[in-house]
């Protein structure tokens, strides 16, 4: 689109000073802008203004704040294990969102570096698999979970790794096709110079690839950060006891029961979720375009 | 260490690894077989294995103390699998294969292909366990007290947390003085030392392992009171109010010579009907509990003829891919609109924009689809007030429609915005300017080299979101929860996706039907398999034309 700026070269250099013109050119594009901005914040605000109402309920609030008060936050901190809530949520989301970028990784590496037999059957096996929702097995799972639980309660129901366990079973369908495009954009003849300086199959794809990837790794891994704070029904069978709940899990107890009353607590509680993946998500902005873009067409 | 250990620094290319670029002579590879094994290589992998080798023998206790046999084979297969593997300086693929694998196979593949096999069964409620098992519940549950039944004092209890663990009857029989403890898996008896027993009345007021629950914890659990029946070997014990139980007759009781169920109050015989697992009377009436059996392909046919599923489940299709295509489709126009207007060599502050404009995409979803619900409320919503509104949003079919849409459109743009974004840098500035130098109109030549070009770009993630879409629990069950219901059908909304109807087929109030259900599954798992396949190969024409 950019034509419409370029376009008008001839007409700059006549008297492209009235102000209907730069509203043609250039001011249209900052009132676009600034509505959008708008149907991006207001819910935001929303948030914000529940979070500082002094009342605390839904009905009382406001667009714009019409109190300052942190008796939300405090109450959130009194009332519930929201602080175990977000620990639990940090630690899970965290560790597995790293394991299932570091897993997908070592198999993209394999499926687009290596021919070996199988390779394309496996390859679609991953795609097919990735479209079963996992979600669905739930029944299966639950039982799967019970006789582990029986077994190895460390790992069974109310702990984060029998959870962690199971995101992992889903990491190789959801991210190795995505990285298999980064890698394949990567040039052949980096790694196969290195290997005949001498290097092995794994320091190419520990010393090479990975640094090369490097930045859309973190991209994809803050993707599988986000989704895994964001996961509800799988972690809503898991974790009953109050203070293994998840965020997801936790805050939506908070206002499945009681919508009106709790609403401010709530909104103090996204808001602190939100912090941490917003700050990130700011630092990591510019590769997310790249990154989504890149793998994608390859893919 | 002996050199058959070979590190990651090992040499030797297996044959697995040939080079991307075809008909390059293998032969070419004998010089890597001088690579050294690397310290960081050797260290790393002795450390790592003994990583597994120490969580498979912390693993193997539990199963040999519950005997656990296959299990335990199961387990030392793996982890000698795991020590080949990698030890062996062969199988290159496979070690980077493996890791992931394994998790695959036990947490997805296993459970799906579990879940996949009872779609050919009647698994659900009333038809759980084997038909051993139905006919023990059919006995106990028609026991009845008899004049002359042995009654007893009970005390209820659990072994665990007193609201919610599994309860135990302890029982005392005030004029033997024997005291049991059961449970729905049978009676046992308990030494008299282990309990506390009132001298007057002979109610059991403390044992050891167990709390007893007070009558406020019990009261509160009294439906499940009611329900628990410990079955013995005459007929079962029931409990009468929360301090009596009895020990009473079955009325019905199972026939093994003509394969039925006999009550002999009425004389009413059921009949089995291995075909459909339950117990059938003469006139039709069927038994609650029943067991169960392979029924083919019985639930698919339900699902495209039974008027009560199929007309639901294609009204229901139709709005899926409505909600699937709308939310891509719409996220992404306004998304590429935006980003259009904002890309322009002389946009100032086009940066802050960005940042304001991504903010939705990294608030945590869940919280905000609750946020917005509760903005759509009728009565103290925001949007209601703000616009002095007074519409029952999720009341009206194509008004909660409407609203979940608004609201994927709200958590979706800014991803499109984003990638378009992306897209459009990476389109040459030369291509646009060529074509209003020939003349074209800005729309010509949007129409002619933009819009084609961003499509190769994005058509991969465009369908990736389509079909993340298809199967978005979270954006109908944070919000309508697949409402608003017709009268006459409870079990299916007006925006219920295939996904959240299945949700409820299998765990909702109506009783859990998990055979149909996952029956269900199978359909959506299809309809996406082929969408996206159909689509996948259309963008392969699309980028071959294009690029």
């Amino acid at each position: 689109m950019t034509t419409y700026a370029d376009a008008p070269v001839t007409n700059r250099n006549a008297t492209g000073r009235s102000r209907g013109r730069w509203f043609a050119q250039v001011g249209w594009r900052h009132l676009v802008g600034v509505l959008a901005v708008a149907f991006s914040l207001f819910p935001i605000l929303f948030v914000i203004s529940a979070a500082l109402n002094p009342l605390g309920t839904l009905s009382s609030t406001e667009l714009l704040p019409t109190g300052a008060s942190f008796e939300n936050f405090t109450n959130l901190f009194q009332d519930t294990p929201f602080a175990h809530w977000f620990l639990n949520s940090l630690l899970l989301a965290g560790v597995a969102s790293f394991a299932s970028i570091f897993l997908s990784a070592l198999a993209a590496y394999a499926f687009s570096r290596m021919r070996f037999t199988g390779r394309r059957v496996g390859l679609l096996a991953l795609l097919l698999i990735q479209m079963f929702p996992q979600f669905l097995a739930i029944v299966a799972i639950f039982l799967i979970f019970t006789t582990v639980t029986d077994l190895w309660p460390a790992i069974g129901f109310n702990t984060p790794w029998g959870l962690f366990l199971l995101y992992m079973g889903a990491a190789l369908g959801a991210n190795t096709w995505l990285m298999k495009g980064f890698f394949d954009t990567l040039p052949k003849e980096l790694d196969e110079s290195a290997t005949m300086d001498g290097a092995s199959h794994a320091q190419v794809f520990f010393r090479i690839m990975l640094p090369l990837v490097a930045p859309i790794l973190a991209v994809t891994g803050l993707l599988a950060f986000i989704g895994t704070i964001n996961e509800f029904i799988i972690a809503n069978v898991f974790l009953t006891e109050p203070n293994s709940k998840t965020l997801a899990v936790g805050m939506f107890g908070l206002v499945a029961g009681e919508r009106n009353n709790n609403f401010g607590m709530f909104a103090a509680g996204t808001l602190l979720t939100a912090i941490p993946t917003v700050l990130v998500f700011q630092l990591l902005q510019r590769y997310i375009v790249s990154g989504l873009t890149a793998g994608a067409v390859k893919g | 260490m002996s050199t058959s250990l070979s590190g990651p620094g090992s040499a030797e290319q297996a044959p697995g690894r040939e080079p991307v670029r075809r008909g390059l002579p293998r032969t070419s590879r004998t010089a890597r077989n001088h690579a050294p094994i690397t310290a960081t290589g050797l260290v790393g992998k002795v450390v790592l294995l003994g990583l597994v080798a120490g969580i498979a023998i912390w693993a193997a206790f539990p199963l040999v103390e519950a005997e656990h046999w296959i299990g335990l084979g199961i387990l030392a297969a793996t982890t000698a699998g795991l020590f080949y593997l990698y030890l062996s300086r062969r199988h290159i693929p496979a070690k980077y294969l493996v890791p992931g694998t394994l998790f695959l196979i036990a947490f997805q593949i296993f459970p799906v292909l579990y879940t996949a096999s009872t779609a050919f069964t009647n698994f659900g409620d009333g038809h759980r366990g084997s038909k051993d098992d139905a006919i023990v519940a059919i006995q106990t549950s028609s026991v009845k007290q008899v004049p002359g039944s042995t009654e007893y004092s009970l005390s209820i209890a659990t072994k665990g947390d007193p609201a919610t663990g599994a309860l135990v009857f302890l029982l005392s029989d005030p004029k033997t003085r024997e005291v049991f403890a059961g449970d729905a898996g049978g009676l046992r008896k308990l030494d008299a030392g282990q309990v506390e027993a009132s001298s007057l009345t002979g109610k059991i007021t403390a044992a050891e392992g167990y709390t007893i629950l007070n009558i406020g914890q019990a009261s509160g659990r009294s439906k499940e009171i009611t329900d628990l029946v410990v079955p013995t070997s005459g007929g079962a014990i029931r409990s009468n109010g929360l301090t009596r139980a009895y020990e009473g007759t079955a009325v019905r009781a199972y026939d093994a010579g003509c394969d039925c169920v006999k009550d002999s109050e009425t004389g009413k015989t059921w009949t089995a009907d291995p075909g459909v697992g339950s117990f059938v009377a003469a006139d039709g009436d069927r038994l609650a509990q029943g067991w169960k059996v392979n029924v083919g392909f019985e639930n698919f046919s339900r699902v495209l003829t039974d008027p009560n599923i199929s007309r639901p489940f294609f009204g229901t299709l139709l709005w899926n891919f409505a909600f699937a295509i709308g939310s891509t489709g719409l996220t992404f126009l306004l998304g590429m609109g935006i980003a259009l207007a904002l890309h322009s060599p002389r946009m100032r502050g086009t940066n802050l924009y960005r940042v304001l404009l991504i903010l939705p995409y990294a608030m945590p979803s869940f919280a905000m689809l609750l946020v917005w619900r509760d903005m759509f409320n009728t009565d103290f919503g925001l949007l209601n007030n703000l616009f002095g509104l007074d519409v029952d949003w999720f009341g009206g079919s194509w008004s909660a429609r409407a609203a979940v849409l608004l609201v994927q459109l709200w958590l979706g743009y800014p991803y499109m915005f984003l990638v378009t974004t992306g897209a459009l840098q990476a389109i040459p500035r030369e291509l646009t300017e060529a074509t209003s130098v020939d003349g074209a109109s800005p729309w010509q030549s949007f129409r002619a080299v933009t819009l084609p070009l961003l499509l190769v770009a994005l058509s991969p993630l465009l369908i990736a979101s389509f079909a993340y879409n298809f199967n978005n629990v979270n954006a109908i069950l944070f919000t309508t929860e697949g409402g608003p219901f017709p009268a006459d059908n409870p079990t299916n909304g007006a925006t219920d996706l295939l996904i959240t109807y299945t949700y409820r087929l299998a765990f909702g109030a109506q009783g859990a039907e998990y055979g149909l259900a996952t029956t269900v599954s199978i359909f959506i798992f299809a309809i996406v398999a082929v969408v996206a396949a159909i689509s996948f190969s259309r963008t392969r024409k699309q980028e071959e034309v294009y690029s």
